[in-house]
């Protein structure tokens, strides 16, 4: 469902970011994308979200070339991706409840649509609980909790999801993995960049090492470093 | 769906006045304090035009007096003479006695100013009637040629003068709007800017959960546009109720000499709220727009 074909992208500074990245994503695939500081990974990530543009290729999601679709069709493409943060991102005035419904407010949803997703994906994150709380009420792993709800309230297809266990402790980063396991048991594409070795190596999932802007590795049910 | 958008991005908007109370206030004079400027040589021009058209109509005659101690009219006779002259609508005698008895109608209750008079000041005189003020000039030259008229009274001079000072008021006038606007346009996209910048945040993260750049847009302009309309309101408020006050002062303080010359504040009641009105909120818009071009950049 998503493919990165011939794709290259050169930033002004004249960073060679990513040079010639041939990607293919299947629909209901977990992916995580590893490698040191600076290799691409995030690059990749920007180009899906249209945030950056390729310097040559094309990126398609669901047969669309996503490289030529306007500026205005630009948020229905980010509809269709849940975005997790390393930092979370939830807004310190909303309630958590708010902080989800936020999401779905901004796209014109009916109120008590709203209300029954909203409690529908707190059940799921298992922070029904605390929905009248406020972000900074909660610990860590519990506002990364939220912020995967968030990614997931609007049901996209896919869900990227950007060091999210960076700012965790390792007990805390094995929750959100099951979570996000869960969400991709559901049919939900996960890519996750990461750093976190020992995650990589306990999923067992699709790994694709880059390095200097360069796919150097992809692997089904992968290690974090190459074992060869 | 709409207008569930719509009641969305309102109460964003609400929020956000409130949050930056200071800069809000600031926008809301600005433009109060333009709009009160816009007032005041509107309420100028309309009332200079007002008295150069009435005046117009008061001096589309000319005044031709016949010479003093001349007892007897002329073959053929003064009226007949000026009948004659081109451009001439009608011609009616004025006598002296009738003069006099105008002008203390016209004193009503000051008449005792022309008590001291020993003998009626006035002469005997004809009030002609113009087809066409701009061919006043050739008539009263004609008149003057007549024999026996002392003298010839025409205003246009008068009326050239309040024509005059209606445009260099219009003119001046303008071009203060014209850069008290720019000020006020520029503030409010300051006070805008001041609120994009503390909901960064908040704008990033609707932009990745997919939000139109429309519905991103919207809380601010709706926000500008209620800046422009609480300043046009507090504005009109100001220009109606001292433009009243003004209209009773001059009323009262002039015996009703000038009140039908004066614009009534009812007739400019309408115009003033429709363009106020407009003004604050395009103005508000317009800062919006200015200062989201450069921030929202998706």
């Amino acid at each position: 469902m998503i493919e990165y074909i011939n794709i290259s992208k050169k930033y002004s500074s004249g960073v060679m970011a990513l040079s010639n990245i041939n990607l293919k994503i299947k629909k209901g695939e977990f992916v995580f994308l590893v490698g040191s500081s600076g290799a691409g990974k995030t690059s990749l990530v920007k180009l899906l979200l249209k945030e950056i543009e390729p310097t040559k290729g094309k990126i398609m999601v669901n047969d669309v070339d996503i490289t030529q679709i306007k500026n205005r069709e630009i948020p229905f493409l980010r509809r269709n991706i849940g975005v997790v943060f390393q930092d979370f991102r939830l807004l310190p005035n909303k309630t958590i409840f708010e902080n989800i419904a936020f999401a779905k407010e901004i796209i014109g949803t009916p109120q008590d649509e709203i209300k029954t997703r909203v409690e529908e994906v707190l059940e799921l994150v298992g922070l029904i609980g605390k929905k009248d709380c406020y972000p900074n009420e909660l610990s860590g792993g519990e506002q990364q909790r939220i912020s995967i709800a968030r990614a997931i309230v609007n049901k996209p297809e896919i869900v990227v999801a950007d060091e999210p266990t960076g700012n965790l402790d390792p007990e805390t980063a094995k929750g959100i993995m099951n979570l996000l396991k869960e969400i991709n048991d559901i049919g939900t594409t996960v890519i996750m960049v990461t750093h976190a070795q020992e995650i990589v190596n306990l999923m067992e999932k699709r790994v694709i090492a880059i390095n200097g802007g360069k796919v150097v590795r992809d692997e089904e049910g992968g290690a974090y470093y190459n074992v060869d | 769906m709409w207008i569930r958008l719509l009641k969305t991005m309102i109460k964003q908007s609400g929020q956000s006045i409130k949050r930056s109370r200071n800069m809000s206030i600031a926008s809301i004079g600005s433009v109060s304090a333009t709009l009160l400027v816009l007032g005041i040589v509107l309420a100028l021009v309309l009332n200079m035009t007002n008295i150069t058209d009435k005046t117009k109509d008061d001096f589309d005659q000319v005044q031709a007096y016949v010479q003093l101690g001349l007892k007897e009219n002329p073959t053929p006779s003064f009226k007949d003479q000026m009948l004659a002259i081109d451009g001439v609508e009608s011609v009616e005698f004025v006598a002296k006695e009738q003069a006099l008895e105008d002008m203390k109608s016209r004193l009503n209750d000051n008449e005792d100013i022309l008590e001291g008079l020993e003998k009626n000041p006035f002469q005997n005189a004809y009030t002609v009637n113009l087809k066409d003020v701009e061919k006043a000039d050739k008539v009263v030259e004609q008149i003057e040629k007549i024999e026996g008229i002392d003298d010839v009274l025409y205003q246009k001079g008068v009326i050239d003068k309040l024509v005059n000072v209606a445009d260099v008021t219009r003119v001046a006038g303008l071009i203060l709007i014209g850069i008290l606007l720019v000020i006020s346009i520029f503030i409010i996209s300051n006070t805008i800017k001041t609120t994009v910048i503390a909901r960064q945040t908040e704008i990033g993260i609707m932009k990745y959960v997919g939000a139109t750049n429309g519905f991103i847009r919207g809380p601010f302009i709706i926000e500008g546009i209620v800046l422009g309309i609480i300043g046009a309101i507090i504005s009109i408020v100001i220009v109606m109720f001292g433009y009243k006050y003004l209209i009773e002062i001059f009323n009262t303080s002039l015996n009703g000499m000038l009140s039908s010359y004066l614009v009534p504040t009812k007739a400019i009641l309408n115009d003033v709220t429709i363009i106020f009105i407009t003004l604050g909120a395009g103005v508000g818009a317009l800062g919006s727009v200015i200062s989201l071009r450069k921030f929202l950049k998706v």
